[in-house]
């Protein structure tokens, strides 16, 4: 504990650069979730495409090797990113894919009446998303996407591993200096990840309680 | 609007027959022209030609699966059709598009499930259109919404949300929220089957209203007595066919079709 309180300058910079990792890319991720999950619905097929491609694609690859194409790969094309810039497409890019499935659930819990009601009424396609579906989908899409989000928190420790100091990066440099206080280390790191994870399902529930009272 | 409305649909009505036979020189707001519509391998909708007049009320009746509702969405283009032609008065539905919703905004319809957005109170499902689509200011759209919920009865429910609602008072609001599109025809598909006995009435007594005030109306229902009283013409279908089409006492008495013979003995005597 006593090498945690001595570091706590670097434990509190770690604690905003994971923060500002999830923060960052949990908004974002939300943005481009969403957009892609209206693309799978769209009548336009080529959109449903493209977002098909990219969701599953994104899904089913592991985290660390969007990472890696961030990292390394893209500068060799001409984009280089400063390394919390590219931790922070990199979660984006596969979180958004994981929103965007959260979302679409949302929208297939819709019952069809609803968009039939707006269509009826001369909405547009974006309309009747934005004003009658989205909001619905929204409320069943609240559990899962939480569990999205939390899921986030925990993986920008992938951006440890890419030259980041985040907490996770952190916790290693602290382990590694001060072998015999390593329980106590990785026991306050952890607590640091509750700190944020734990609001999220306050809110989580608190949310739901409202979507409920609303139904 | 209403007042102006009212007289004009009066006069509308009450001539509707006559003016239909004699002069003819009026456009019939709705024309199908051999409108096809398959399912798959089902032929839902088979060489239906159909004319409704300005102010004239249509019933459509016929067994369950024989293609009513789907005659309805395809009007509206809810349903696309594999052939032949649909006019609202005049214009040919477009296929998708900005020309297609601004159709559908002249199109009310009402739903046998109501389909009131849940999420909205009473009042917003009734404004949202016009203030979304029509680009209303959001007062005038209130004061619209109001008159109209006063006029079909829910009024004191304004700020509720539609499922603290009984089944009639939905529906009714659904009227509502089609009426403050300003329409030029509407839809219903049964909009009395999901409701408790006891509610049909209330949900009758705003179509009968709207009928006299002179509203064109297209109506898949099982209220006979609807049908008897306020159809200007009754359309009778069968297996993706419209079998016959007469007025009301004559359908009701002197049925031509043995399936229409068949499904009014059935109706009328369960
Ligand atoms: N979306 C659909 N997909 C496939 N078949 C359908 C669909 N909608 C309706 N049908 C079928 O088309 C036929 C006519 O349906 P419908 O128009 O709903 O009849 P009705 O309203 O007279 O009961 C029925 O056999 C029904 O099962
Ligand atoms: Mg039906």
């Amino acid at each position: 504990m006593g090498s945690l309180l001595a570091s706590r300058a670097a434990v509190w910079d770690a604690f905003t650069t994971t923060l500002f990792l999830a923060v960052t890319a949990g908004v974002l991720a939300l943005l481009v979730g969403t957009l892609l999950a209206a693309m799978r619905v769209s009548p336009y097929a080529p959109l449903r495409t493209v977002a098909t491609v990219y969701t599953e694609f994104l899904r089913n690859t592991p985290l660390t090797i969007v990472f890696f194409f961030f990292v390394f790969v893209t500068p060799s094309m001409g984009f280089t990113f400063a390394y919390k810039v590219a931790a922070v497409i990199a979660l984006t890019c596969y979180t958004s894919a994981f929103v965007a499935e959260a979302v679409r659930s949302g929208i297939n819990s819709v019952a069809v009446g609803q968009a039939e009601a707006a269509r009826s009424l001369g909405m547009s396609f974006g309309q009747n998303l934005a004003i009658v579906v989205l909001p619905q989908a929204f409320r069943t899409a609240i559990p899962p996407l939480i569990s999205v989000l939390i899921a986030l928190v925990k993986n920008t420790s992938v951006a440890g591993a890419f030259s980041v100091l985040e907490l996770f990066a952190l916790s290693k440099r602290l382990t590694n200096a001060h072998s015999s206080d390593v329980i106590a280390i990785l026991v306050g790191i952890a607590l640091c990840y509750l700190v944020i994870c734990i609001p999220l399902g306050r809110l989580a529930a608190a949310l739901e309680r409202k979507a409920a009272f609303a139904r | 609007m209403r007042a102006a409305g009212r007289a004009y649909g009066r006069a509308m009505t009450q001539t509707t027959s006559a003016s239909r036979s004699e002069s003819g020189t009026a456009p019939p707001l709705v024309t199908m022209r051999e409108v096809q519509k398959h399912f798959g391998d089902l032929h839902v909708l088979r060489d239906i030609d159909l004319e409704v007049d300005a102010g004239e009320v249509v019933v459509v009746l016929g067994p369950s699966g024989s293609g009513k509702s789907t005659l309805c969405r395809t009007i509206n283009r809810l349903e696309t059709i594999d052939s032949g032609d649909i006019t609202i008065d005049g214009s040919p539905l477009p296929a998708s598009g900005p020309g297609l919703a601004r159709l559908r905004a002249e199109v009310g319809m009402v739903f046998q499930s109501f389909n009131l957005f849940a999420h909205k109170s009473v009042l917003d499902n009734v404004t949202v259109a016009p203030i979304k689509v029509k680009r209303m200011p959001r007062r005038e759209a209130e004061e619209l919404g109001m008159r109209l919920l006063e006029r079909v009865g829910v009024a004191d429910q304004a700020q509720k949300l539609p499922a603290q609602l009984s089944g009639g008072q939905q529906q009714r609001v659904a009227i509502a929220r089609s009426l403050a599109m300003q329409p030029k025809l509407m839809l219903f598909d049964e909009p009395t089957s999901a409701l408790d006995p006891e509610m049909i009435n209330e949900v009758i007594e705003v179509m009968t209203d709207l009928a006299r005030e002179g509203m064109t109306m297209i109506a898949v229902t099982h209220e006979m007595g609807f049908a008897r009283r306020t159809a200007d013409r009754v359309v009778f279908m069968d297996a993706g066919r419209i079998l016959e089409v007469a007025p009301p006492d004559r359908f009701f008495t002197a049925p031509e079709s043995e399936r229409a013979k068949d499904f009014l003995s059935k109706i009328l005597h369960h």
